[in-house]
């Protein structure tokens, strides 16, 4: 355990441990690597694929792929950065994000990415689908306008039992984020917050708890999203 | 509380409706759990059995399921959305489920659809009001050699003609059972053996170690009792055999690394899932040569210490799945399977079948683990590979059908005699599925190093434009790279061959479907596969349509980069066929987009209004004129 391993990141020579993520050891070593669906401490699942680097030449997810010794890892390349931004930009015409009317705005990793990136118009067309905003469920509202699909809502919320509150429906572009009814009528106060705070956007809502936070007070309002991690940012 | 619950008194006081008594589903479901010992990890083959025997899955069965498995509904559900066979709603007392792949529309599918559709009075995609019968879509069904074909509760009809189409609804309403509404004989070889009594073809054209008669029940196992697994091993790895599958990867290199893993409880997987469109060769395998894949298969598990095979198949191929349970029965009795296999002490082994329940995405090998699991589909980060890391967390291999076959001759013949066909790189040979636009379609077994051009003059290919080679995900070549040739070091694929006349429509009859395949098999899970899939299809559509401009073309060779972002091979190869054609046909594009124009929304104004247009009584062809 906890053995230490060099691997190179952007040809800054860096530092890191055995079992240890490259998100995680890119960050620790002052080095932001964009994530989305990436949760620190569960267990990964590349889903949005925006940390995708070069790993020893090979795309490979920042948050899945664990660190070994001697690792020449890529990251802020023209093409690596451009990549990041299509898919944000993916996301952002996929679903429908009106952002002025959102209850998570200056909040939203996905608001605050996009920032970050520089997205005015995006190069794909927008989809506006058609979709759904369940308001039945006693303490949660989901929006499913805005849910990017990332999956951090199923891996994290269960029940007491274990049982999953979330899960995927369908597949491919039909594919949607479903509650459970039964479920969600009986989810604890806790297990609720949870889901409002784990999902990047604002497809999990609290009910009566919109906008408590003023412009101004809010996560990225005066910072670039993942700036804390930076030693290197110009 | 897996039967009916003794219940307190006290309980009885307080809530005497506790326990209402069984349905007569909740007692069906009860007797399948039963059987499955309500291992959750088995829920594929519990929602199967439930969808076989009502036909559909009805919410009753989901909400008894979830309190007897302890999995809540939308869990269960997350499963059963996942996969094309599986429904929530009746699909017919006769389900038809008509192949919908670019060669069955090649092979004048549409016609056999639109009778179909006339005589049961409904459209695809619905069910009659009466119950009887339902029409559905279904991609590839690995009969491409004999298309259009459907799967019709479960059989197989092939070569399907309009005539046929109003012929089969007659039957259904006079209340014929399927195997009466055959009418041709059943097909060639075990076709038409008492377990499997089917009209498929296996059209086997050319014969090599793989597929000829000379195979012995036994004469691979025989050998491997004297040797040590490490020195099966050993053998595989002078062969230089690499998979079969697709992907390539060196089996015997697979195999060590999985032997090498440090648990002890391992698992061999047989990945019959073949769903790439235009392969059908395991199909073929499966029906005439089951003794020597299971064979192979306790070779695999002999070698990397497993004592449990899997043979993942594919729903499609149900109507195999007595023959095969009467092979697994036969070589028991062989003592080629079981305990002390061969009277070796403590050479235990034995297989399952598990069937998938129609997701292409299940071929891919962590997805085929999951599915296996009793989930949905979706494929794994790697790291950790299967090896390390497979079905139910322990290490597993999974090799593809052809691959444990071959295998079979390796240790039969020895990893010498072996290396000494195909090419130095790509070693023994290759079962191919040619389709399509030739004389003799077919399973042929070459060795590798055979040019395309050599292919087509096998098969009886001429006026040929294009040869899509490895299906969908693989490319689409031109005449000017005929002479390249197959092996993985040039033309590398998993054995399909779909031949493509010059009287074709290219990108609409051909290119068009496998975009519409990928979007509709994509498990959803990575950005690019989820979205890009449909945007670049929808700009081969407005291209086609005369939409298109020069910057479309720049647009889907850029937009092809960002699917390399994805996880899994279905999401890399997605843009393929856009992408190759674009490459190897540009011409095809450069005729069809409009020159003189830098920019065009792909709008069309005459489709946007036509339903307002219509609403209102104003004639829609003025604005079409324009
Ligand atoms: C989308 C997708 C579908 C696949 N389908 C199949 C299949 O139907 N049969 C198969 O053997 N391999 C399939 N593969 C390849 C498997 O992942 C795997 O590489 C193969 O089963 C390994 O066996 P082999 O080494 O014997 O070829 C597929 C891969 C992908 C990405
Ligand atoms: S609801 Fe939120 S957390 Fe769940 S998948 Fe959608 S965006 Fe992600
Ligand atoms: S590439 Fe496509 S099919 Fe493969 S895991 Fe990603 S979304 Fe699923
Ligand atoms: S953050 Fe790594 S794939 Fe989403």
């Amino acid at each position: 355990m906890n053995q230490i391993l060099k691997f190179k990141l952007d040809g800054v020579e860096c530092m890191g441990y055995k079992d240890q993520y490259i998100t995680n050891a890119a960050a620790e070593n002052g080095f932001y690597i964009p994530t989305l669906c990436n949760i620190p401490g569960v267990k990964p699942r590349g889903a949005c694929r925006i940390c995708n680097v070069r790993v020893n030449g090979k795309l490979m997810t920042a948050c899945t792929t664990p660190l070994a010794n001697g690792m020449v890892i890529e990251c802020q390349t023209e093409e690596l950065k451009d990549l990041r931004k299509a898919i944000i930009e993916l996301m952002l015409t996929e679903g429908n994000h009106f952002c002025p009317s959102c209850e998570k705005s200056g909040n939203c990793e996905l608001q605050a990415l996009a920032y970050r990136f520089n997205i005015t118009v995006p190069r794909f067309k927008y989809q506006f689908p058609e979709r759904d905003i369940e308001a039945s469920h006693p303490k949660l509202i989901k929006d499913h306008n805005r849910c990017i699909l990332c999956k951090r809502c199923i891996r994290v919320i269960k029940d007491e039992q274990g049982r999953n509150i979330f899960a995927f429906g369908k597949r491919g572009n039909r594919i949607t984020i479903n509650i459970d009814t039964e479920l969600a009528n009986d989810i604890s106060d806790e297990n609720a917050r949870m889901a409002y705070e784990i999902c990047p956007v604002g497809a999990i809502l609290l009910r009566e708890n919109a906008f408590r936070e003023p412009i101004g007070k809010r996560k990225f309002d005066h910072v670039p999203i993942g700036i804390e991690m930076e030693r290197f940012h110009k | 509380m897996r039967n009916a619950p003794i219940i307190q008194d006290s309980a009885m006081i307080e809530s005497p409706e506790i326990m209402p008594a069984k349905s007569k589903l909740q007692h069906e479901v009860s007797t399948i759990l039963e059987h499955y010992q309500h291992d959750k990890t088995r829920l594929m083959d519990i929602l199967i059995d439930i969808q076989d025997e009502n036909g559909y899955i009805p919410a009753e069965a989901i909400d008894y399921l979830s309190h007897e498995l302890n999995i809540s509904t939308v869990d269960i559900r997350q499963t059963v959305s996942f996969y094309h066979f599986f429904s929530e709603t009746p699909r017919g007392k006769y389900t038809i489920y008509l192949n919908d792949s670019a060669v069955a529309n090649m092979n004048g599918r549409k016609a056999v659809s639109k009778t179909f559709e006339k005589e049961a009075g409904i459209s695809f995609g619905s069910v009659t009001e009466d119950g009887l019968i339902g029409l559905f879509n279904t991609s590839c069904i690995g009969m491409n050699d004999q298309e259009p074909a459907a799967l019709i509760n479960g059989a197989v009809f092939t070569r399907l003609t309009p005539f046929r189409a109003s012929e089969i609804i007659r039957d259904i309403r006079a209340g014929k059972q399927v195997e009466e509404m055959f009418v041709a004989s059943y097909g060639d070889g075990n076709n038409s053996s008492e377990f499997i009594k089917a009209v498929v073809n296996n059209h086997i054209m050319k014969r090599g170690p793989v597929l000829s008669d000379q195979f012995k029940p036994g004469e691979g196992i025989k050998e491997i009792v004297k040797m040590s697994p490490e020195d099966v091993i050993k053998e595989v790895k002078i062969s230089n055999i690499r998979g079969r599958g697709g992907a390539g990867f060196p089996t015997g290199l697979k195999w060590e690394f999985c032997r090498n893993a440090a648990d002890q409880t391992r698992y061999i997987f047989c990945n019959a899932d073949e769903g790439e469109p235009g392969t059908f060769k395991d199909r073929v395998i499966l029906t005439e040569k089951p003794f020597m894949l299971f064979e192979g298969m306790v070779i695999a598990g002999y070698a990397i210490g497993a004592k449990e095979g899997i043979l993942y198949l594919r729903y499609e191929y149900k109507y195999l799945k007595k023959h095969l349970e009467n092979a697994l029965q036969k070589i028991r009795k062989l003592k080629l399977l079981g305990k002390n296999i061969l009277g070796k002490k403590g050479f235990n082994f034995d297989i399952r079948i598990q069937f998938g329940a129609g997701a292409y995405v299940c071929g891919e090998e962590s997805a085929l683990i999951e599915s296996a699991e009793g989930k949905r589909g979706e494929p794994r980060d790697r790291p950790p590979f299967p090896v390390e890391k497979g079905y139910l967390e322990k290490p597993t291999v999974v090799n593809n059908v052809e691959t444990l076959c071959s295998i079979v001759k390796i240790i039969k013949n020895g990893g010498e005699w072996y290396k000494n066909l195909g090419t130095k790189e790509s070693t023994g040979t290759k079962v191919l599925s040619i389709s399509c636009d030739c004389r003799y379609p077919g399973i042929y077994e070459v060795e590798w190093g055979f040019s395309v051009n050599d292919i087509l003059d096998m098969v009886g290919g001429d006026d040929v434009q294009a040869v899509q080679v490895g299906g969908p995900s693989g490319s689409c070549i031109a005449p000017n790279e005929f002479n390249r040739t197959l092996c993985y070091t040039d033309l590398a694929t998993g054995g399909s061959l779909i031949i493509i006349g010059n009287h074709r429509d290219l990108l609409k009859g051909i290119i068009l479907n496998f975009m519409d395949f990928f979007i509709d098999e994509s498990c959803g899970s990575c950005t690019p596969c989820r979205i890009l899939t449909v945007l670049l299809r929808d700009k081969l559509k407005k291209i086609i349509e005369g939409r298109g401009v020069m910057q479309d073309l720049e647009d889907m060779e850029d937009w092809g980069k960002i699917m390399k972002a994805n996880r899994c091979g279905l999401g890399l190869t997605a843009a393929n066929p856009i992408l190759t054609t674009l490459k190897n046909f540009k011409n095809l594009y450069l005729n069809k987009i409009q020159i003189n124009k830098d920019y065009d929304t792909g709008f069309r104004l005459d489709e946007a209004l036509r339903e307002g247009m219509k609403a209102s009584n104003r004639k829609v062809s003025v604005l079409e004129n324009k």
